[in-house]
């Protein structure tokens, strides 16, 4: 009962998060621009664009207006793009696989990466491969993700002309998902961007991992493991392990919502025709409802990882306390 | 033969510039089925010599110098494989807090039957089945629905229980026991000592238990090493230490007892405090606290005179007084 | 002169000047720092002079190319025919103020939410702390992108790039507030039930004396070491939002924007607009990541954790 209370109360403060962003893409889109100049020209009146306003809606009281906007975007309306004279939502749908692939690519790195050397470097912290990761790593963080694309681009691409420099390459469509994972050239066309996009991510995650897994490695619990003459494998990667990817769990749900910033900054160098690109775009074109829709949808994706992340941490951890209850 | 000796042994934590000394060579022995206390004040280096037994001193501390036998076995020499096989299987330790000792993200039963897993080539079952015949033993209600529990829902008490559990699990011949109730409430410290007892006399287990309270020494063991800076000062049979301390240290910590001191009288506290790792004092290093203290004091670290039964370290053993407490007095 | 000598002195300055590390980063940062506050007199040429620039001379390699470099531009010049090593200190220097200015605002803004809610508790304490909560679960680049993408489209670029520095000083100084505000508050919770403070009370010292007197000293060490890295991190903000176009305008770059106004010409061979100041960048920051580190090891503060 206690999980289904503090399951409830997390749901409602994702609901009221949504709010609050909705509004802001609400007030973005009252103050930017005015939507009247992109459906008539110059020519008309004065008169008749106050008649106009007025069969719009334009001129009605706030509250009125954004009981109209809620209306429709939870019916996923959120306006036509001007630019692509298409519903915002539909562009910003069609970019969202591009985007999501290069999010896979980059978490898998991180996961099969980071989670072993972060366990070496805590297990061994003297040793000389340890040193070596451990400075490697604060490069890695000191090196924005930009150049570390521009570079990649510059050295395999410019360079040695090893691997493609833009775009996602040859995809294919399974259920209307065109996904660059089943062909050879769309899986070549992700490797530097997904590099890039780990490339902040994965050192920050080896330090968490070691200095969460040495703390714990100190703990009593840890020495009575000892103390009972289990194997050293179990020690670390049961007792130690376990206990080390609760605070990596509830990191790395907050670092899904940073990776997709990344993405922006990614896609913009690679030219990968996901979100991000598709978000400067509409910027340099002013084209307002596909600003707003994007930061509606990525405002969800926050929302929804976070909620998600923190119910599977209620779940799996035993001794969590849950707020709020009793 | 006795089961388990340590001989003249020294610890050292080696920390940047300079090496701390825990442990100034210190020998004792246990019998099989016997029960030793080791007493003293936080910092006495109790605790490191328990640790340092099993090899188990936390970084990045070491054994400098000297040995630990156990059935004959230079145990202090041994590889990591080798040790494994005597802890928690030959030798097995209880922690200080309950709270602490447990992983708090496996259940009970997984982390009993994985100590008898790696001792033993049993099933599964046959692990499960140990593991709550051990629980009974230790007097926890309806040990098959523990087995399932994580560590945070049981209580204090019931997490020592557990512990002693595991610690007995593959019938060991010596429990280290590390101040073993004294996070524990007071009305729950009496239960776990008594439980502890019994469990020992029963099952001839030997018992090193270290602790600060004489009061619990003096009623669950035979004999008694009473630590100061790393050394021993006074060692001899429970009974002839409390009731004749020779030392003026273990007098003080005698004296200091609440139930040594009559109502409305200030309680006898040892002045001054234990001295630091790296401010230990040349001579007896009780030196600075001792109201018999003088020149000689200051000389040579005094050794250990008198009987195989009760034995102390002091210069000026025979110029001291007779001890009387405070109930004689009466 | 004798409080210099006694930290002089202390086993800090002792373990720093063993550090090889520590004294490097130390060396380069002060370098760097330095000359981007003296640019205007070490710098050749001044890139915001636009009579200066001869479009002629764009695009040239650094001097030591002995075919095509140009011994007046020891490393080559931009697209604009700007001197390199001219614009990079300039550029350095905007990064630095952007990075200086929004730590300070960040340290304003969380010392004082971090000190009012440990300090007053209750509903304010619970508030903020959701509030922080939020804001951390949110990523400070993506609402920085957000608003300064909106920003522009409403401003205009044209006004906006004039208003661009304090853009960005504005957006990343709010947006990095709830890590200041946590190690403080956890601090002030620390201290404030410790005997001293209790006697202060008592005495008739008021409120905001003791916290600004007794409690804030009590901070010192984990906000220096957590500025430090922020200071990194701003900075490297800062140069993502100048490469995608919603910071600093080309003519008056900062290192980021002149990354980005650099990056198409790597196709065409011309890899030093790009790289030089890249190389910087990654100097920059990464040294002062290493003392940030170095700093942590040795204060050893208390910083807020989960």
């Amino acid at each position: 009962m206690d999980y289904l209370y503090f399951a409830i109360r997390r749901l409602l403060q994702a609901v009221l998060v949504m709010f609050v962003i909705s509004l802001i893409g609400f007030s973005i889109q009252d103050n930017l621009g005015d939507p009247l100049r992109e459906l008539v020209g110059q020519s008309v009146s004065e008169s008749e664009r106050d008649a106009l306003r007025d069969r719009m809606g334009l001129n009605d009281p706030f509250l009125t207006q954004y009981g109209r906007f809620m209306y429709k975007a939870v019916q996923g309306d959120l306006g036509n793009s001007y630019f692509f004279k298409k519903p915002a939502l539909e562009v910003i749908a069609a970019k969202f696989p591009a985007t999501l692939e290069l999010v896979i690519g980059a978490s898998l790195l991180i996961i099969f990466f980071a989670i072993p050397l972060g366990v070496y470097c805590a297990i061994n912290p003297k040793g000389w491969f340890s040193k070596f990761i451990m400075g490697f790593s604060i490069v890695g963080i000191s090196v924005p993700v930009f150049l570390t694309a521009i570079f990649s681009i510059y050295v395999f691409s410019v360079e040695l002309g090893w691997m493609p420099s833009f775009g996602r390459g040859e995809t294919s469509g399974i259920l209307g998902w065109q996904s660059g994972f089943l062909t050879v050239d769309g899986l070549v066309h992700l490797v530097l961007p997904s590099i890039s996009l780990a490339s902040i991510m994965m050192p920050l995650f080896i330090r968490l991992i070691r200095s969460e897994m040495m703390e714990i490695l100190q703990l009593d619990y840890i020495r009575f493991a000892w103390a009972k003459g289990l194997m050293p494998a179990r020690v670390w990667f049961l007792h130690a392990f376990k206990n080390t990817l609760l605070p990596v769990i509830t990191v790395g749900g907050v670092q899904i919502g940073t990776m997709l910033a990344y993405t922006i900054l990614t896609e913009s160098v690679f030219q990968w025709p996901g979100m991000g690109f598709l978000f400067l775009e509409a910027v340099n074109r002013v084209d307002t409802p596909l600003i707003i829709a994007y930061i509606i949808v990525v405002g969800l994706i926050f929302v929804v990882t976070n909620t998600v992340v923190d119910l599977v941490y209620t779940w799996v951890n035993p001794t969590v306390k849950l707020v709020g209850s009793k | 033969m006795a089961l388990l000796e340590v001989n003249k042994l020294e610890v050292q934590f080696p920390l940047g510039r300079k090496t701390l000394q825990a442990i100034h060579g210190i020998s004792f022995a246990l019998e099989e089925g016997e029960r030793l206390g080791i007493v003293g004040e936080s910092g006495a280096g109790k605790s490191v010599a328990a640790f340092s037994i099993l090899n188990l001193l936390s970084k990045p501390g070491r054994i400098s110098a000297g040995e630990v036998v156990f059935e004959g076995q230079v145990i202090s020499e041994f590889s990591r494989a080798q040790m494994r096989h005597i802890r928690g299987n030959r030798i097995s330790m209880i922690f200080q807090d309950p709270m602490m000792t447990l992983n708090p993200v496996l259940t009970i039963g997984t982390q009993m039957s994985e100590c008898l897993k790696t001792h033993r080539n049993i099933s599964n079952s046959e692990a499960r089945e140990i593991s709550i015949s051990k629980l009974r033993d230790v007097m926890i209600p309806s040990p098959e629905n523990r087995m399932d529990s994580y560590p945070h829902e049981l209580s204090g008490g019931m997490r020592q229980r557990v512990v002693i559990a595991i610690a007995l699990l593959s019938d060991p011949s010596i429990i280290i026991a590390d101040e073993p109730t004294t996070a524990l409430d007071v009305t729950i410290q009496a239960e776990i000592m008594a439980l502890m007892l019994e469990l020992c006399k029963n099952n001839n287990v030997g018992l090193v238990l270290i602790t600060h309270d004489l009061a619990v020494v003096s009623q669950v063991t035979e004999r008694i090493i009473v630590m100061y800076a790393g050394r021993i000062v006074e060692e001899g049979l429970t009974h002839d230490v409390i009731t004749n301390p020779k030392h003026p240290y273990t007098r003080g910590l005698i004296k200091a007892l609440p139930q040594e001191n009559l109502p409305g009288t200030r309680l006898n506290q040892i002045r001054g405090s234990m001295p630091a790792l790296d401010a230990i004092p040349a001579g007896c290093s009780f030196n600075p606290r001792c109201d018999f203290a003088d020149g000689e004091c200051h000389k040579d670290v005094p050794a250990l005179v008198g009987s195989e039964t009760h034995r102390a370290a002091c210069v000026h053993i025979d110029r001291i007084p007779a001890f009387q407490n405070a109930g004689d007095a009466k | 002169m004798s409080k210099l000598r006694i930290f002089l002195g202390s086993d800090f300055v002792y373990r720093f000047k063993k550090d090889k590390v520590a004294v490097v980063s130390f060396s380069i940062v002060i370098l760097l720092v330095l000359s981007a506050v003296f640019a205007p007199a070490i710098a050749p040429y001044d890139p915001y002079d636009l009579k200066s620039i001869d479009i002629m001379d764009s695009e040239l390699p650094p001097s030591w190319n002995e075919e095509e470099g140009d011994d007046r531009f020891f490393l080559g010049t931009d697209p604009q025919g700007r001197d390199m090593l001219s614009t990079i200190l300039y550029g350095m220097r905007i990064s630095l103020l952007i990075g200086f200015f929004a730590v300070i605002l960040q340290l304003f803004i969380g010392v004082s939410i971090g000190l009012i809610s440990g300090y007053v508790g209750g509903r304010v304490d619970a508030f903020f702390m959701r509030l922080a909560d939020i804001q951390l679960s949110l990523s400070t680049l993506m609402v920085a992108i957000i608003a300064l993408a909106v920003f522009q489209a409403s401003f205009g670029s044209e006004l906006y790039s004039e208003l661009a520095i304090f853009m960005l000083i504005l957006v990343i100084g709010i947006a990095e507030w709830p890590q200041y505000a946590r190690t403080v508050r956890a601090s002030v919770l620390a201290e404030k039930h410790k005997e001293y403070v209790d006697a202060a009370r008592v005495i008739g010292m008021s409120q905001k004396r003791i916290m600004l007197r007794h409690i804030l000293p009590n901070t010192l060490s984990p906000v220096l070491v957590i500025s430090t890295i922020q200071v990194a991190n701003a900075i490297i903000s800062e140069a993502a939002l100048s490469f995608l176009g919603l910071g600093m305008p080309v003519n008056k770059p900062s290192l980021g924007s002149l990354i980005s106004s650099g990056f198409e010409f790597i196709f065409s061979g011309s890899w030093w607009i790009t790289v030089i100041p890249s190389l910087v960048l990654i100097a920059l920051i990464l040294s002062i990541n290493l003392l940030g580190d170095w700093l942590r090891d040795a204060l050893n503060p208390k910083l807020y954790k989960d």
